[in-house]
């Protein structure tokens, strides 16, 4: 795992206590594409299940993990895919 | 350079038309994949929408992040209200709430297609 991959996970795992998380880099899917870089951990995709999204609604939900992630958009990571779920959620 | 410029040009834009797409690039030429995705689900449905590009202005691009408490784009306004990005709208287009959203607020679509 990268260092922007591990810096999110630990980050997310932190504020949430996730029963489920996957941090996948998916740079390597947006070849060329604009933000891309040779480097990598510039597109990512985060699936999330945790106890803290229950009851809330799909925009709060991300709004929830885009604060915690905040630096990160600002700085490497160019495009964020999110999937945010309670737990027992389908 | 004042924020309240960009807000207002912002609350013009969602206030004088019922769908607005605030997207990389245009519907016709859309230069990124997210925002791509946003359009063929909208010209799926058949909506009438307006695409504002952000990469045509630099403070419209940073300020519409502020405006909504969004840090990504595409995002998409219905009657004035922030619906989500790509990923809320494609989950909402999947669940037939979308459909239903834009029955509620009177926005006129091809619900056939």
């Amino acid at each position: 795992m990268g260092q922007v991959a591990e810096g999110m996970t630990a980050k997310l795992v932190a504020a949430f206590a996730p029963e489920h998380l996957a941090v996948i880099d998916e740079t390597n899917q947006h070849h060329g594409h604009a933000g891309w870089k040779e480097s990598g951990e510039t597109h990512f995709k985060v699936e999330i299940t945790a106890a803290a999204f229950a009851g809330k609604g799909r925009v709060e939900r991300q709004r929830m993990v885009y604060q915690i992630l905040a630096a990160d958009l600002a700085g490497p990571v160019h495009a964020l895919a999110l999937v945010v779920k309670a737990p027992g959620e389908a | 350079m004042s924020d309240n410029a960009v807000f207002d040009r912002i609350r013009d834009e969602i206030g004088n038309t019922d769908v607005v797409l605030f997207m990389k690039g245009t519907p016709v030429f859309p230069q990124c994949g997210f925002s791509a995705a946003v359009v063929q689900v909208l010209s799926h449905l058949g909506v009438k929408f307006k695409g504002v590009d952000v990469l045509q202005d630099p403070s419209l691009r940073q300020g519409i992040k502020e405006f909504a408490s969004w840090p990504t784009i595409p995002q998409l306004y219905v009657k004035g209200e922030f619906v989500g990005g790509c990923d809320i709208v494609r989950e909402m287009y999947q669940s037939g709430e979308l459909q239903q959203l834009l029955a509620d607020k009177g926005v006129a679509g091809n619900q056939a297609a």
